[in-house]
C-alpha cells in the first residue's frame, strides 16, 4: 500500500520510523511537513529524510509543499498528522477533503477536524467509497475505535465516562500524593515535558471535552458539538480538596462523561473511590463503556507519546489495507 | 424496630410476612437468645426500609400477631452522597447554601468537614447529604449546583454510584 504522510512531528516522526522498522509492505511515496516536501514513487528513503529534519528543520524541497503531494501525488491512503487547530480544524481539514474527493483513504491523528466536521466528512468519504479512521484522535496507543466498531459490534453503547487526558491525570495525582498545590504540580508536570507553555487546553478540559465530541459523534451520531460540552476543569482544585476527600477513602480525577439518554454530556473533577478502576496514577488514559451486551468494558493505556500514537494509526492504516486495499 | 415475640415455631415467619404485605423492604434480621430472658420469649430486630405512611399499618398487624414492639427507631433519610465545594465558603454564606438542601424537607447536610487555609484564601469543604430517595438526592445535588454556580462555588460531585 502507498501512503502520503503529512507533518512530521513527534507523531509523524514515529510513523515513519515505524514504517520504515517494521516491514509492513507499507511505501510511504510523499511527506511533507510545514514547509517542504519529498516525492519518490519507488519509496521515499525515511532515515535520510528524518535525518535532513534534524539537521536543517525540514525535510526536503522548499518547492514541494503538503497540497502539491495530497493533489497530485501517487498514493492510496492520507496519513494526517499535522497539528491540531481547535477552531478552524486548517489546514488539515482542506488536506482530509482533497485526499477524499480523490478517493484516497484517510487516516488521522487530527482531532480539529473530526471534532468539527464529522459529519461532512464521513458523508464525503462514503460518497466516495473510501475510509477514514482516526483511531489516534482519542486515547492514543488505546483501539477505543476498533473496539466499538468491531468488539463490540451489535452492542448498543448505553454512556460512557473516562480519563482522556493525561496531563490532568498526572497533575491530581502529584497533588494527591504530595499535597502539592495545583501551580506546583502543573510546574512539575511542564518539567516533565507533559505540560505545555500554555496548560489551558488541557487542564480547563478542553482537549478532553474535544475527545468526548468526537466518541459522541462516533457512536451515536448525534452532531455534538465542543460548545455542547458542560466543562469544568481542574485549574481550581485545592490541595484541601483532595486530602478531604482522601479522608473518605476517595480521590478526585477529571471525568469526561457522555449519557444521550440522560443528555449528559460533561467533562469535570469528580470524586472518585481510590478502588475505582478509572483511578490510576500518572499520565495513562481510560475509557468505561456501558453496553447492553456486553455491560461494563473498561480500556486502560497510554494517552499520547510518538511510537504509541503511531500504533494507533498503524493500526488504523492495516485496516484499511485488508479491508479496503487490494494487495498486490 | 427491636421486636419481642414467643419461642414458638413459626413465629418467625409470621412477623416477617406482615413487613410484605405492606411492601416493605427486609435490610437485616438479628436474631439471639439471651440468657436472661424468660424461656418462652425470643428478641428480634429487624432492619427494614418501609414506604411511606405504611408504618401504622404495620404496627397493627404485628400486633394481631401477638408481637410486642418493644422498640422502632427510625432512620428518615437513608440516601447519602459527599460532594467537596470550593471557593469563598464563608464569604458566600454558607449557612445559607446548606439552608437551601435543609429546607427542602427531603434532603439535608448531616456532616460538613471544612479546611480554611487563609483569610481571603479559597477554602475547602466536604459535605455529606442524606435523602430520602436516589431522586431525591439527585434533585438537591441540582439545588446544590445551582447554588454553587450563583456564587461561583467550584462543586465537586460523585462519579455516579461512588461516595
Amino acid at each position: 500500500m502507498k501512503v502520503a504522510l503529512i507533518g512530521l512531528g513527534s507523531v509523524g516522526r514515529g510513523v515513519a520510523e515505524m514504517i520504515a522498522r517494521k516491514g509492513l509492505g507499507i511505501t510511504i511515496t510523499g511527506l511533507a511537513d510545514s514547509t517542504s516536501g519529498v516525492i519518490d514513487p519507488a519509496g521515499i528513503n525515511i532515515p535520510g529524510v528524518l535525518a535532513n529534519k534534524k539537521t536543517q528543520g525540514y525535510c526536503g524541497d522548499r518547492n514541494i509543499s503538503a497540497e502539491d503531494i495530497i493533489k497530485t501525488g501517487d498514493y492510496d491512503t492520507l496519513i494526517e498528522v499535522t497539528p491540531t487547530n481547535a477552531l478552524s480544524g486548517e489546514p488539515a481539514l482542506g488536506y482530509i477533503k482533497a485526499a477524499l474527493l480523490r478517493k484516497k483513504h484517510v487516516v488521522t491523528s487530527n482531532k480539529g477536524p473530526i471534532a468539527l466536521a464529522y459529519k461532512e466528512l464521513r458523508a464525503l468519504a462514503r460518497k466516495n467509497g473510501v475510509a477514514l479512521r482516526y483511531e489516534a484522535t482519542v486515547a492514543g496507543a488505546i483501539p477505543v475505535m476498533h473496539t466499538i466498531e468491531n468488539g463490540l459490534a451489535g452492542n448498543e453503547i448505553l454512556a460512557l465516562y473516562g480519563v482522556l487526558n493525561g496531563t490532568c491525570n498526572f497533575i491530581l495525582t502529584r497533588m494527591a500524593a504530595e499535597g502539592l498545590t495545583y501551580e506546583q504540580a502543573l510546574m512539575e508536570a511542564r518539567k516533565m515535558g507533559y505540560a505545555e507553555a500554555d496548560p489551558t487546553y488541557d487542564v480547563q478540559g478542553i482537549d478532553a471535552a474535544i475527545k468526548l465530541v468526537i466518541l459522541a459523534n462516533t457512536i451515536w451520531g448525534n452532531g455534538a458539538k465542543l460548545s455542547d460540552v458542560d466543562r469544568t476543569g481542574i485549574d481550581l482544585l485545592t490541595p484541601d480538596a483532595l486530602r478531604l476527600a482522601d479522608e473518605e477513602g476517595c480521590t478526585i480525577r477529571l471525568i469526561a462523561e457522555a449519557n444521550p439518554h440522560r443528555h449528559l454530556l460533561r467533562v469535570s473533577p469528580r470524586i472518585l473511590d481510590k478502588n475505582h478502576p478509572l483511578v490510576f496514577d500518572g499520565t495513562l488514559n481510560a475509557l468505561t463503556l456501558e453496553t447492553d451486551m456486553a455491560k461494563e468494558i473498561t480500556l486502560i493505556g497510554k494517552g499520547a507519546g510518538s511510537i504509541e500514537t503511531a500504533s494507533a494509526i498503524i493500526g488504523d492504516l492495516l485496516y484499511i489495507r485488508d479491508h479496503h486495499v487490494k494487495r498486490p | 424496630m427491636k421486636l419481642e415475640m414467643k419461642d414458638s415455631p413459626g413465629q418467625l415467619v409470621a412477623v416477617l410476612k406482615p413487613i410484605s404485605d405492606v411492601g416493605g423492604n427486609i435490610i437485616a434480621v438479628i436474631h439471639q437468645r439471651e440468657p436472661d430472658l424468660h424461656d418462652d420469649t425470643l428478641n428480634v430486630q429487624i432492619v427494614l426500609e418501609l414506604p411511606e405512611g405504611q408504618r401504622e399499618r404495620l404496627v397493627g398487624l404485628l400486633t394481631e400477631q401477638g408481637v410486642h414492639i418493644q422498640r422502632i427507631g427510625e432512620e428518615r433519610l437513608l440516601y447519602q452522597r459527599t460532594v467537596i465545594l470550593i471557593g469563598h465558603l464563608m464569604h458566600t454564606d454558607l449557612s445559607d447554601t446548606v439552608d437551601q438542601i435543609d429546607s427542602t424537607g427531603f434532603a439535608e447536610v448531616c456532616e460538613l468537614s471544612m479546611s480554611m487555609p487563609a483569610v481571603n484564601q479559597r477554602s475547602s469543604s466536604r459535605i455529606t447529604l442524606k435523602a430520602l430517595s436516589h431522586e431525591d438526592m439527585d434533585a438537591a445535588i441540582a439545588i446544590l449546583r445551582r447554588v454553587s454556580q450563583q456564587k461561583s462555588l467550584l462543586l465537586i460531585e460523585p462519579l455516579e454510584g461512588c461516595a
